[in-house]
């Protein structure tokens, strides 16, 4: 058994000769992500690590290579309970919930559920997967995300999406019974979509009563069928005033309903954000399972990137050959941290604490922290420095303006 | 090696216009002749930097020896100068042409004679050449050797009866041009007897062998161990080696009358050696100095800065390399409210300024913002001092200037007929004069007075693309004329910023200001204010244009799986801010500066 490791965010001033501050517990909690990489079909607009295979994975086979991978990162990681697992994809609702129950029992069995935890499943909102959802409960996720994206049929198909508006609203209806907490996701700054038609959108999306919406303007990735219809001009986005309005409209509409953004695409009533994603933008640690799946680690005193193998066949050989799929294994210097510590930290509306951002080894200018709040971008009230309302349309040249 | 029999060695040069075959004719003449071996054979091997390979043009003079047997069965010593062909290079052009007798005329057989050619040719003419035309490219379909050659007889006043059609790239007849030189050309005249006396034909710095001085012989001998001394500057200095290039450098015990070869010593400096100079022995002197002699004078001025301040020395030492080998290009400490610390440079022309630019960034890996090229302007003032204006920058006061003079142009632009009226436009309004318009065969060749100023920055560029690239332009300083010149400052978010400030004729300032603004409206990116982009003179604004503030930038969608993509695009932002520079709350990208005085017109 290796010795306990304390969790330190300071590992690195180890290297860096002359920090000798003493060494801080990880502030931000420890949580699981499993990548499930398969797909019905792909959406245009999705870039993510997912695949479509004709014939249906081996799930038997999955399983034995997650509790393979599983122990591997157990070893990396030393002890910790997980406090989120988070199932995303990819579409992990196509798994069976016999496959969930087993990877969260392995889970379990390495780093110790808490009495709380938070499991979330991502899932497809159609009628075949919403026949799964008490599966999924009773394997022990109390925690849906389901891809809603648009409530429109043309905007559905045009988005490449399998399931109707009705079939949409039914799933969420059947997992808002089989689980505790459902959130879902919608799309907006659609091509010709206006304010107007967005706020009657949203506010029927609101009425569904969940505690919980990601509300993403559609964003066009490198790579994806939509970069190319769009570069070919057949994909017509709304220029930055639009986009500008559609963004005022959703802080405005949402806020009103009592789920106000607590980061910049998520609107959760208080208390019920989603505490999995909290910890990537608090900047804590998780350990990454599966085809093309990232993690942030404290090895032996040092933060390390880890990233998995990206196609499932190639992960599986690797984990059946060497125990893991991790193709990438990376010590993150202390400027590195600070910078994706202020990067993720500033898309939460609470922001981020300068003091840690500082015993990280990160630098920030106190001129221009000075300018961006006497713009109203940001605001500092001691050690916190958060972004405004006025600074959330604009945070990446905010924080372009921040990082040294 | 030995020394050759006068009546044996013929001396000459290659006329042509870019991309004529200059380069490829003389590749071939080296081959032909066996200076170089097959394996020896690179593209262009008398272009030896990357530049001069890159772009096709020839940036030092260079010279090649080359042993032909001829068929009246004697071996002939051909000494091929290799000259600049670009008008910024016009002296050195000038004093390649005085160290030779005679002259191929290289014309591109389907081109036909351009306004460089006509340029050179002159000089050859004026240096009493005897002319060899030679059409190149002859198996090209396109070639019309009989309407070249009656185009050289017109355009020229050039026999072209016995001009030789060639293919430099396949070879086709080059043997007759090399009988040609030795039956055509004359061989060099001198008396062995006499004291030294020498061309300083041009010279270089070689990491090995210090300071490389080109030299053609005139009368006496050149030997190692002479002191030597230059008539024009004075200096003394000891012959360490003397030789001849095959092209390769190959020792030589002398150099006697009519022979091209070089000279290395206890010479410093490339800038201690003047182009045109005489040399001669310093205990036994030559009577008089050669014609022509004159110092390099720049021409055109212009700020070069480190992107990054911290590369200010880094620039300092590439300079001082540079300008070891290069004493046309000078250059002086300069400070930028807007830039910081850089140099003031002054170039021969504008194709001196890039190829400098180029070197500058591409052998010594900075990292450069050019400022807005300056011609050098003669500001008269009140108390009847005259100063020399090198800086938009340091305009005087305007209550304390009588009058400002610009230097003025003469330019001869051959063009084909369907692109005349664009040519003419271009010219009248850049406020030239028409001098003359006449044609040569189909194309039309006009004769303007033009303001340098108005040439400096992209005249010629604007005239390729009117053209389609079939207008050639050449052109010499002539004099300076007083004109209503004001200076136009640029403010950037209500600041000035000082290296985008220009001298500009009051006529064209709207029209320049206007179209400064809108250009920089497109090239600094958005921030997160409104940007008011002004053009002024005096207090006067003369143009206004706003970058509007952003209103829409955050990234949608960023969980786990994102953040080492992420991180690494902020990187690429900071880097991407490393080449920009802050003015006040603003941040102009470094092409910006140059950008910005293009006029798309």
């Amino acid at each position: 058994m290796r010795p306990q490791l304390v969790e330190t965010e300071l590992g690195n001033s180890r290297v860096q000769a002359g920090e000798g501050a003493s060494p801080v517990p990880d502030p931000a909690g420890f949580g699981v992500y499993v990548h499930w990489p398969f797909c019905k079909a792909k959406c245009p607009y999705c870039d993510f690590n997912s695949h479509v295979r004709h014939a249906p994975p081996d799930e038997a086979r999955f399983i034995a290579a997650f509790r393979r991978e599983i122990a591997h990162m157990r070893a990396l990681s030393g002890p910790k309970q997980a406090q989120t697992v988070f199932f995303g994809g990819g579409t992990p609702s196509l798994m069976a919930p016999a496959t969930v129950g087993a990877i969260l029992e392995a889970i379990d069995a390495a780093w110790p559920l808490t009495a709380d935890a938070e499991v979330t499943l991502e899932a497809n909102p159609t009628s075949v997967e919403a026949e799964r959802f008490a599966g999924y409960g009773a394997a022990g996720v109390n925690r849906v995300s389901l891809g809603v994206q648009a409530l429109d049929d043309a905007d559905l198909q045009g988005l490449g999406r399998m399931h109707s508006v009705a079939e949409a609203l039914a799933a969420v209806a059947i997992a808002r019974r089989a689980f505790g907490r459902v959130s879902f996701d919608l799309i907006y700054a659609r091509p010709r979509q206006t304010p107007e038609q967005w706020a009657a959108e949203l506010k029927r999306a609101l009425a569904e009563g969940c505690e919980h919406l990601s509300l993403y303007q559609l964003t066009i990735e490198p790579g994806t069928p939509f970069e190319r219809l769009y570069g070919a001009g057949k994909l017509i986005l709304p220029d930055d005033d639009i986009s500008r309005a559609l963004w005022d409209v959703t802080q405005e509409v949402t806020a009103q309903a009592g789920l106000p953004a607590y980061e910049v695409s998520n609107h959760a009533r208080p208390g019920a954000e989603a505490r999995h994603n909290q910890i990537y933008w608090r900047y804590g640690t998780y350990a990454g399972i599966g085809a093309g799946a990232h993690g942030r680690l404290v090895v032996d005193g040092t933060r390390r990137a880890l990233f998995t193998e990206r196609a499932p066949e190639d992960w599986l050989a690797r984990v059946e050959a060497h125990g893991h799929g991790i193709v990438s294994d990376e010590a993150l210097s202390a400027a590195e941290q600070a910078d994706e510590m202020l990067l993720m930290g500033l898309r939460l509306k609470e922001g981020v604490d300068l003091a840690r951002h500082a015993r990280l080894g990160g630098r920030v200018d106190e001129a221009r922290i000075a300018a961006l709040a006497a713009a109203g971008f940001v605001t500092r009230t001691g050690d916190r420095l958060a972004v405004t309302p006025a600074g959330f349309p604009v945070l990446n040249a905010v924080i372009a303006q921040l990082a040294q | 090696m030995t020394a050759t029999a006068q009546k044996n060695i013929r001396n000459f040069s290659i006329v042509a216009h870019i991309d004529h075959g200059k380069s490829t004719l003389a590749d071939r003449l080296i081959q032909i002749t066996g200076g170089l071996t097959e394996r020896e054979m690179t593209d262009q091997v008398l272009d030896s930097m990357d530049i001069e390979r890159e772009r096709g043009i020839t940036i030092k003079a260079q010279t090649v020896r080359l042993s032909y047997k001829a068929q009246d069965g004697e071996t002939y010593i051909l000494n091929l100068i290799d000259t600049p062909g670009h008008v910024d290079f016009a002296y050195e052009v000038n004093r390649s042409l005085a160290a030779v007798e005679g002259s191929l005329l290289v014309v591109d057989a389907s081109q036909g004679v351009e306004a460089q050619t006509l340029a050179n040719v002159y000089q050859a003419i004026d240096n009493n050449h005897d002319i060899v035309p030679v059409l190149n490219k002859i198996d090209l379909p396109a070639a019309e050797p009989e309407k070249v050659k009656a185009q050289i007889e017109d355009v020229i006043g050039l026999d072209a009866s016995n001009a030789i059609g060639i293919s430099a790239k396949t070879g086709l007849n080059v043997d007759q041009v090399l009988e040609a030189i030795v039956t055509r050309l004359p061989p060099p005249m001198g008396d062995r007897a006499a004291p030294l006396k020498a061309l300083l034909v041009d010279s270089w710095y070689d990491t090995y062998l210090g300071v490389v001085v080109l030299v053609r012989i005139i009368d006496g001998v050149l030997k190692k161990g002479q002191r030597i001394k230059m008539l024009g500057s004075g200096a003394v200095n000891d012959v360490d080696r003397v030789g001849v290039f095959t092209p390769k450098m190959v020792a030589m015990a002398e150099l006697g009358p009519g022979e091209i070869g070089f000279l290395t010593g206890s010479i410093k400096e490339v800038a201690d050696t003047r182009v045109g100079d005489t040399i001669t022995e310093e205990k036994r002197p030559c009577a008089d100095m050669l014609p022509g002699f004159k110092p390099a004078q720049p021409v055109v001025f212009c700020g070069l800065f480190p992107v990054d301040a911290a590369q200010f020395e880094d620039l300092r030492a590439a300079m001082g390399k540079l300008r070891l080998n290069d004493a046309s290009f000078s250059y002086e400490m300069e400070t930028s409210a807007a830039l910081g610390f850089g140099f003031r440079c002054g170039f021969l022309g504008l194709l001196h300024l890039e190829i400098i630019q180029e070197r500058l960034e591409r052998e010594f890996n900075l990292d450069l913002i050019a400022t807005a090229p300056s011609v050098i302007y003669e500001i008269q003032m009140t108390d009847n001092s005259v100063i020399d204006l090198h800086n938009p920058a340091d305009m005087p006061d305007v209550v304390k200037i009588e009058e400002i003079r610009e230097p003025w142009i003469r330019a001869t632009i051959l063009t084909p007929d369907e692109y005349l009226g664009s040519v003419l436009k271009l010219c009248q309004d850049r406020r030239g004069n028409q001098i003359e318009l006449t044609y040569v065969g189909a194309r039309a060749m006009v004769t303007y007075d033009l303001p340098l100023n108005e040439v400096v920055f992209d005249f010629y560029d604007r005239l390729k693309s009117i053209s389609k690239g079939y207008a050639s332009f050449d052109y010499q300083i002539t004099e300076y004329r007083a004109g209503d010149l004001v200076k136009m400052s640029i403010l950037v978010n209500s600041e000035p910023v000082d290296a985008l400030s220009m001298l500009v004729h009051r006529a064209r300032a709207d029209a320049r200001g206007r179209v400064m603004c809108e250009k920089l409206k497109d090239l600094i990116p958005q921030h997160l204010f409104n940007i008011p982009i002004q053009a002024a003179i005096g207090a006067k604004i003369i143009a206004r244009e706003t970058i509007k503030a952003l209103r829409k930038d955050v990234t949608a969608k960023c969980y786990g799986g994102d953040i080492s993509r992420k991180r690494k695009l902020l990187d690429k932002q900071k880097e991407g801010k490393k080449k920009m520079r802050q003015f006040g709350k603003v941040e102009i990208p470094q092409e910006a500066f140059i950008a910005a005085l293009k006029m798309d017109e």
